[in-house]
């Protein structure tokens, strides 16, 4: 009898049985976005290196994934990724983080590596949360709602990632829920292939500390929400803000091509210096 | 003319920051992170403009927690990795030098220290990080760190910082302050053949689960990204394989221990002190630039007939224990000379306390050099 195995198992560590997410997480769809986002482009896995944070969604490649893998400090990814790939321009060097990792204490280096355009692919995972350490405020979290770190109602705006990044100077900026799973894939591969910074902001749902507060409940009914309001950025310019209350925007922020950082440090060197070392 | 030589080969009369430049580019690095700050800024400076040319890459970064991460990713590119900052942005990159340890990650970093706490005075050089790099990050571990006190030795011991990195996989510490820094004087560069260069050993193939990556006391080679190596690399407590485990105790203890085991077992081939004490009833103990008046007032002693030595610690990490219990069992007193309120004094004086008097002479005013004539006042009142 041949056992059958899932296609993208031979992307992952055959020493890893089980994953770290709980039942619902929107992280296994993104996972499956990403590895099938690689397997299509016909990219060896070996000619990736992963890089990610802390929190939940810094797990989805570490330790899943069988590649080279930099597992970090809290909000530093994109800081390690960059010498990662100035080392190693060859290579794609993927960061997997969190929304509390990469946009609050690692929002720093989120803006900056965008601005100065070096190729990175981040798979920013936004679940509006903090989830790992039980269910705090972020700097995602909608105004008004109710965590344990704003009993009272968040009395903060949250951040629109994606437009910071994209304002911040990235070459390729996609959101997508993961009701979207398909378009998240392409909007992953075109990431990847761009030559520049490319975030794709993947919309995710945690109902176990999300959907508690937001009393969305289950995944399933966090991921109705996301077809219900998930609307697309061409639809949504022509809207007001009244109109698109509660709505997520989804679809393409950025797409362009600009000077990449290792190109233009190249090309500045060799003009000054005629390339003689 | 022939082809351009890639290091500076010659006698030159140089700042003690470009000096460090020059041991940059001697040693191999291959990359180097910084953000601009007083008074380290000339390293990074004029890393900028001779490091592409020597074949190597450069980010300036937007903070320094950026810069000691980018080259701790370096690192793990195979590259040889720097960066360059002064005490505050030594504060900043406390959590991700853990890292570099916990990883076992060859790093240099050169703190040419200033006057704190806080911004305290940028050009003002005082020897103020010296036990911060060795117990700033949490939990426990062990860095090395070397304190020059010359621009010779900014040289000397920048090339030494990245031969040290790479042969035990670990964070080494150039600990320049801003006056050694910023001094001006004769620095002789030697033929590239004649520089002894170390390079990290690396691993050649085999699956993580049956390779030893980590937590080896010998130094495991390096499974560095980029060859088909799998290699998982974790901050979180791992295994020798770099599988994070956070529930066996015997894997935490390892964890810990064998990262400190791997330096404080070769101690006495990484420890250096120069000692000038024999026969002497009072040594001067001393590090970085203080240690240039200590051997002016301890030769101004001898000559008035006082039985006054020297001993001075070029490796403040890990602490030279023995080398300062053995200076303390030869004399009736020690007397610690350091350019701050005496950071390493309590430590020196848990190994001198036992055998004899100790006491403590910082600067006379705060931001200055040690005058000789202070010393020299100071050793006659404990004479007399």
């Amino acid at each position: 009898m041949s056992e059958i195995t899932h296609p993208l198992r031979k992307y992952m560590r055959p020493e890893v049985k089980k994953t770290t997410f709980c039942p619902g997480c929107g992280a296994g769809i993104i996972t499956q976005a990403l590895l099938r986002a690689i397997d299509e482009l016909g990219i060896n896995i070996d000619d990736c290196v992963f890089v990610s944070g802390i929190g939940c969604s810094a797990w989805i490649p570490s330790p899943l994934i069988n590649a080279d893998m930099l597992h970090t400090t809290h909000g530093r990814p994109i800081a390690y990724a960059s010498g990662v790939k100035l080392g190693l321009p060859n290579k794609h060097v993927i960061v997997v983080s969190g929304d509390g990792d990469l946009s609050a204490i690692g929002g720093n280096h989120l803006i900056h590596a965008a601005r100065r355009n070096i190729n990175l692919t981040v798979i920013l995972v936004n679940n509006g949360i903090y989830g790992m350490t039980g269910g705090q405020t972020a700097p995602t979290t909608p105004f008004g709602l109710t965590t344990i770190t704003s009993p009272y109602g968040n009395a903060e705006h949250e951040f629109d990632i994606s437009k910071l990044v994209t304002a911040a100077g990235a070459s390729y900026v996609a959101r997508w829920t993961t009701y979207h799973p398909r378009q998240m894939t392409k909007s992953i591969k075109k990431g990847i292939e761009k030559k520049g910074f490319a975030m794709i902001e993947a919309i995710a749902q945690c109902p176990v500390q999300y959907g508690r507060v937001s009393k969305q409940g289950s995944a399933v009914n966090m991921l109705k929400n996301y077809k219900q309001n998930g609307i697309r950025i061409e639809k949504a310019a022509k809207m007001d803000a009244a109109e698109l209350k509660g709505k997520i925007v989804e679809g393409e922020f950025a797409d362009f091509d600009k000077p990449e950082l290792l190109a233009a440090s190249a090309a500045a060197l060799q003009a000054r210096t005629g390339g003689n070392k | 003319m022939g082809e351009a030589k890639r290091i500076n080969t010659g006698t030159h009369f140089m700042m003690g920051n470009q000096a460090c430049v020059e041991g940059v580019i001697a040693a191999g690095c291959g990359f180097a992170a910084g953000y601009p700050i007083t008074p380290a800024s000339e390293v990074f400076n004029s890393l900028c403009k001779q490091l592409p040319k020597a074949g190597g890459t450069l980010l300036q970064t937007e903070d320094e927690i950026a810069a000691v991460c980018a080259a701790i990713g370096a690192s793990w590119t195979g590259l040889k990795s720097m960066t360059v900052t002064s005490g505050p942005g030594i504060s900043l990159m406390q959590e991700n030098i853990g890292l570099a340890v916990g990883t076992e990650t060859p790093l240099v970093i050169v703190d040419v220290q200033r006057l704190g706490p806080s911004t305290g005075v940028p050009a003002v050089g005082m020897a103020g990080d010296i036990v911060q790099v060795a117990r700033g990050s949490h939990g426990d571990y062990q860095i090395i760190a070397i304190c020059p006190e010359s621009p010779q030795e900014m040289f000397d011991m920048t090339v030494h910082a990245f031969n040290l990195a790479e042969e035990y996989r670990v964070p080494v510490f150039v600990m320049a302050e801003g006056f050694v820094g910023h001094m001006r004087e004769r620095v002789v560069i030697p033929e590239e053949s004649e520089i002894k260069l170390v390079n990290r050993r690396i691993t050649q193939g085999g699956e993580p689960q049956t390779r030893c990556d980590f937590l080896d006391p010998e130094v495991a080679p390096m499974p560095i990204f980029g060859r088909g190596l799998k290699t998982h690399v974790t901050s979180s407590c791992h295994d020798e394989h770099g599988n994070r485990n956070l529930s066996d105790p015997d894997v935490m203890h390892r964890y810990i221990m064998k990262p400190i085991e791997k330096i404080l077992n070769k101690r006495d081939r990484i420890v250096e002190v120069e000692a000038d004490y024999e026969g002497a009833k009072l040594v001067l103990v001393s590090y970085g630039c203080v240690s240039r008046s200590s051997r002016q007032a301890a030769e101004m002693a001898r000559a008035a007939g006082l039985k006054v030595g020297t001993l001075r610690l070029k490796t403040a990490w890990p602490f030279p224990d023995k080398e300062v219990r053995a200076a303390a069992e030869s004399a009736d007193f020690v007397l610690v000379l350091e350019n701050n309120v005496g950071q390493m004094y309590p430590y020196i004086k848990a190994e001198s306390a036992h055998a004899c008097k100790v006491d403590f002479l910082g600067p006379q005013v705060l931001g200055q050099i040690h005058d000789p004539q202070y010393i020299l006042a100071k050793i006659r009142e404990i004479l007399k």
